[in-house]
């Protein structure tokens, strides 16, 4: 296989997209992980308290949204690392296609990976808050909207601590600063849903604030890189 | 006459003109807290509505502005470093960071002694303190990143990025923890407002600002010129300087 | 005087925010110049050994 000199970049893209979704799915213990560790994390929070159901309302968009937070956290060290390890990463230095165009492939497959799966999983974790039906709905359209920003965020972080020790811990230490607003919003908008207010104006600023770092983000990723592999 | 402002971009050069300069600091900025201080602790009247708490106002507010002005000036040394590769810039973003931090720190500890006797808490999640403490968190990253990596020159371009996002992130996170706040209804006040109505609290304000400012130039070029001598401690310049020789 | 200590009985606070802005200040000053004194100190014996050789 042989075909890089002719290759557009949207093929190029679609293929480091389609090889860390194959690469993940030959271990597929470690998403499984991310996923259990999020369930875990949120159910954790009514058994450290007295189980009222007006107060586990109210705290639930924030504990599934810092859940989830801490869940993204988790994968992103394997985010480059592996492709450091057995030499993928200079290869991809040195390809044609710009560095940022893939650490973008990469950050989708991490979406998909780690992302996705929490949002398909929330709706289930809020339903065991109580949260009725229109902020489950605000819920998933938020996470929809915030786990790929955690994603392109971490991955500058990823980026940035690649081969350091104690690379997981720092990490978090860099990343989940960065990662407040995302979370403000985000749980703002079930919050205004379950107050009888308007979801638009958070779930407004979350999508701006995507399409702002999905742009930026690669680019400051991939000047990471280089930085890291000098 | 215009100064060749590159030649000061020289560590050798730089290291010779910030012993010079820092002393004038601390000695200005000494003169000042002098005066700050009588000013506003003594002169100054008791506020009508806060008592004499207020008078943490004098240096909770100073020290939370210089707090931001410092990140800024900061990345704004790492994007020069970054951008141009000059060793002094990033030398000076890592000497900013600690201070920085110390004042954020300061904020923070002083904003929690002006909260328990106004507002009878210690602490309270308006948009000021939180963003102040989250301030905290971005200094602490930058220096955990830079110490953590053990090449000087990587861990100046890579702490310097991170000082970049942070500081594109700092309006973000402050708006951000503002409509927050302003959603949840949180307290009606906010620490650090205090009605000047007095000429007295306003020179008491600015000699505060201006002597925590020097203080901070001060110390600061003196960390910086122990970090040039620690990264250009195998050069000719460092091996002639006459405080090694002696 | 013991009326300005005092602060209207806020001397706990206000004495305690200035307190320990004199506190991070002293220990500042301190750390910098240890850092000072310890590099000066590294680069006298690195240049001893040198002169040696």
């Amino acid at each position: 296989m042989n075909p890089q000199d002719k290759m557009s970049l949207s093929d190029s893209l679609m293929l480091v997209i389609r090889r860390d979704w194959l690469l993940a799915m030959r271990r597929r213990a470690d998403v499984l992980t991310t996923l259990v560790f999020f369930v875990m994390v949120v159910s954790l929070f009514p058994l450290s308290m007295e189980p009222d159901p007006n107060v586990l309302r109210k705290i639930a968009p924030g504990v599934v949204w810092v859940a989830a937070l801490l869940a993204s956290m988790l994968s992103l060290g394997r985010l480059f690392s592996a492709d450091h390890a057995d030499g993928t990463l200079e290869q991809m230095m040195l390809a044609p296609q710009p560095l940022a165009l893939l650490v973008f492939g990469k950050i989708v497959a991490h979406w998909m990976l780690s992302g996705l799966p929490l949002v398909l999983l929330a709706p289930v974790l809020g339903l065991q808050f109580g949260v009725p039906t229109e902020g489950l709905w605000v819920l998933v359209a938020g996470l929809l909207l915030g786990t790929p920003m955690l994603s392109a965020i971490g991955a500058i972080g990823a980026a940035l601590t690649l081969g350091l020790r104690g690379g997981g811990v720092l990490v978090s230490l860099l990343v989940l600063p960065l990662c407040i607003p995302v979370l403000i919003f985000g749980a703002g908008a079930v919050d205004a849903v379950l107050a009888a207010k308007s979801a638009a104006p958070n779930l407004a600023l979350l999508g701006a604030a995507l399409v702002v770092s999905l742009a930026a983000a690669p680019w400051v990723a991939a000047q990471a890189l280089r930085i890291s592999m000098e | 006459m215009a100064i060749n402002w590159f030649k000061y971009s020289a560590p050798s050069t730089f290291y010779g003109l910030a012993g010079k300069i820092a002393p004038w600091c601390a000695g200005i900025s000494a003169v000042l807290f002098a005066a700050g201080l009588y000013i506003g602790l003594v002169v100054a009247p008791t506020d009508a509505t806060q008592g004499e708490s207020y008078r943490i106002f004098f240096i909770h507010v100073p020290t939370a502005i210089l707090s931001m002005f410092l990140y800024l000036v900061m990345a704004g040394y790492a994007a020069i470093g970054l951008i141009f590769n000059t060793r002094l810039s990033a030398m000076m973003a890592t000497a900013l960071a600690p201070t920085g931090a110390l004042f954020t720190f300061i904020a923070l500890w002083t904003g929690a002694l002006w909260g328990k006797p106004t507002w009878g808490t210690w602490w309270v999640w308006d948009a000021r303190l939180t963003s102040e403490l989250i301030l905290l968190f971005l200094y602490i990253g930058f220096m955990a990143l830079h110490s953590s990596i053990d090449d000087p020159r990587r861990a100046d371009r890579a702490a310097a990025l991170l000082a970049i996002v942070g500081s594109v992130n700092v309006p973000i996170i402050y708006y951000s923890v503002r409509w927050w706040n302003s959603l949840h209804q949180g307290p009606t006040f906010e620490v650090g407002r205090v009605a000047v109505y007095d000429d007295t609290m306003r020179q008491a304000f600015l000699l505060m600002l201006f002597a925590c400012w020097l203080y901070a130039a001060a110390v600061v070029l003196w960390r910086v010129r122990s970090i040039i001598l620690e990264r250009e401690r195998s050069t000719q310049w460092v091996a002639e300087l006459k405080e090694i020789r002696a | 005087m013991s009326e300005f200590f005092d602060m209207g009985g806020r001397g706990l606070y206000v004495w305690g925010s200035y307190g320990v802005v004199l506190l991070v200040f002293i220990i500042e000053i301190w750390q910098v110049r240890h850092k000072r004194k310890m590099i000066l100190q590294q680069l006298r014996s690195m240049r001893e050994l040198g002169d040696e050789e």
